[in-house]
């Protein structure tokens, strides 16, 4: 096997496992537009990366931090509803980042490589980014799970019982954007939501506790990235996207396999 | 005496130029029932939240007891059909418990037969009861129900009732709830405060209820509700001219209440006189 499609390979399965508890988290607590506006957030990250002459995926990383501060500050103060302050922060970002991409002198950029992920380019950097930064990020997930999930069903008992719950709320978020500003080398801006939600989505039909379902869509998101980047090579679509196919795929099947499976469970019984 | 649980002093709060808690000082006890009961709107739910820390105050304090463990149910749960939960796993939300502790608290709730299932595909009533039993699980210095017996039957609610205060007897914790099935909880509460804004007034259920501004907050539908246990007490001691004026003088400021005092007192006389006659 050629040493690029392995790197493809691990990179894509260390990132569906760390896509996959996250993810579950966007789809509980209704934060699919977050994620999206933080991913929109890294495109002037790369810009930002080029202009200032630093590595392009700190830049990223850095300015979807950024952008989820100003989040965590700006909705708790905001008379706005947080989907109209979302499109904007995610909009105002992209459109500054193509703006300050044009000012870049001299550098090819592959806007699509960004856009939609590149990840058959994926070298070892990388990966120890990915093992690393997701992996850190992984574990500050499952440290803080019991009171992060208390916090998602009733914030009033959590907070009544002694939940921190403004300070996970903050930590949260940040995670949450480390973990989009290391995966948009991967899959893109524009598809790095896909992959945190419809994973998740699919593992809801078989998970009866919020656990298996973490579980569930890593396990889904690692079949994506393997189906994704077969199709890929065998049938020479962009990577990114097939990824993003396959999981929508998987999606349909298990919708479809739902309640059959619920049916010999209930038979079981 | 030892200090008390929670303490609220002064507590002052208006939303939009509203007042909705007007200068409210109010302490539980260790061990005691108390009850908070006033009409819709009277800012029950929200003392409670700020009680408990989840709202902020524009005047006042709240003061805790250090460490004090605090066992809550809310008034409703609402969990996203998106996020599965059985009740085994909601038992466990805020700290963990051992499966035979989870098992026999909800025994004692009389919910076992849940334990497996999704709480979204509970009735009203098991809901209530197993977001007790969670509360339970934290071995609670206090527990603080919101409206327990919210969408549950008749029966079901007298006997909810009857469990809270076994639990108190049991676990000798204090509860603070908040409830509209008057004379049902009459009976099963050290302290009654009625509540409508401020503290209307405060202490044993027989007290209150021939208090002329708790009668003047439920009105007849208050007083019929306990005539069912209380008939001759109530003819004997309410219907009397004095009891009217000395709260009209009391609580000269609120002038609806006088309002309503007046109309009690012109229309009681004419009830008694139909019974007599």
């Amino acid at each position: 096997m050629d040493s690029f499609l392995l790197r493809a390979i691990t990179g894509g399965v260390l990132l569906a496992l760390v896509c996959g508890p996250f993810g579950t988290f966007i789809v509980w607590r209704r934060m699919a537009f977050f994620g999206d506006t933080l991913a929109h957030s890294a495109l002037l990250g790369v810009a930002v990366g080029l202009l200032f002459g630093i590595d392009v995926r700190l830049g990223m990383i850095m300015t979807c931090l950024m952008a989820a501060l100003l989040l965590a500050v700006g909705q708790r103060q905001s008379k706005l509803g947080s989907d109209t302050v979302l499109g904007m922060l995610a909009h105002s970002t992209l459109a500054l980042g193509m703006v300050a991409l044009a000012f870049v002198q001299g550098v090819a950029i592959d806007i699509m490589a960004y856009l939609f992920g590149d990840i058959l380019a994926i070298n070892t950097t990388d990966l120890w980014l990915l093992g690393l930064g997701g992996g850190a990020a992984v574990l500050a997930l499952v440290a803080m799970w019991r009171p992060l999930l208390a916090l998602t069903v009733s914030p009033e008992i959590a907070l009544a019982e002694g939940v921190p719950v403004e300070r996970l709320r903050v930590v949260f978020m940040l995670l949450m954007a480390l973990v989009i500003g290391i995966a948009i080398k991967i899959v893109g801006v524009l598809l790095i939501t896909a992959l945190l939600i419809v994973p998740a989505a699919s593992a809801r039909f078989f998970s009866r506790t919020p656990e298996q379902m973490a579980l569930g869509a890593a396990l889904f998101g690692v079949a994506a990235v393997l189906a994704g980047i077969y199709l890929s090579w065998h049938v020479d679509t962009p990577a990114g996207p097939s990824i993003v196919i396959s999981a929508a795929g998987l999606f349909l099947v298990s919708s479809a396999l739902a309640p059959i499976v619920r049916r010999l469970a209930y038979l079981s019984k | 005496m030892t200090a008390p649980l929670i303490e609220g002093q002064g507590l002052t709060l208006s939303f939009g130029g509203e007042a909705v808690l007007d200068d409210v000082s109010l302490s539980i006890a260790k061990g005691e029932i108390m009850t908070l009961i006033g009409p819709n709107g009277a800012g029950k739910s929200t003392l409670v939240k700020v009680l408990l820390g989840l709202q902020s105050v524009n005047a006042g304090r709240v003061i805790r007891k250090p460490g004090l463990r605090v066992g809550y149910v809310p008034q409703k749960l609402a969990i996203d059909r998106v996020l599965p939960m059985t009740v085994k796993r909601f038992l466990n939300l805020t700290h963990h418990c051992s499966l035979a502790e989870r098992i026999e608290v909800l025994d004692h709730v009389g919910a076992r037969h849940v334990l497996n299932s999704q709480i979204g595909d509970l009735s009203g009533g098991e809901t209530q009861r197993v977001m007790l039993a969670r509360a339970l699980l934290r071995k609670p210095d206090l527990l603080v129900l919101d409206e327990p017996a919210q969408g549950v039957d008749v029966t079901g609610q007298a006997e909810l009732y009857r469990l809270i205060e076994t639990i108190r007897k049991e676990q000798g914790c204090a509860v603070l709830m908040i409830s509209h099935d008057l004379h049902l909880v009459m009976a099963k509460t050290d302290r009654v405060v009625c509540f409508n804004r401020h503290v209307c007034c405060s202490g044993l259920p027989e007290t209150v209820r021939q208090h002329p501004e708790y009668r003047s907050l439920f009105g007849y539908r208050a007083a019929d509700a306990i005539g069912i246990y209380h008939h001759e007490h109530d003819h004997e001691h309410d219907i009397s001219g004095q009891v009217v004026d000395g709260c009209g003088h009391d609580h000269g400021h609120h002038h609806d209440h006088s309002h309503n005092h007046t109309h009690a007192h012109t229309s009681a006389p004419r009830a008694k006189e139909h019974l007599n006659g």
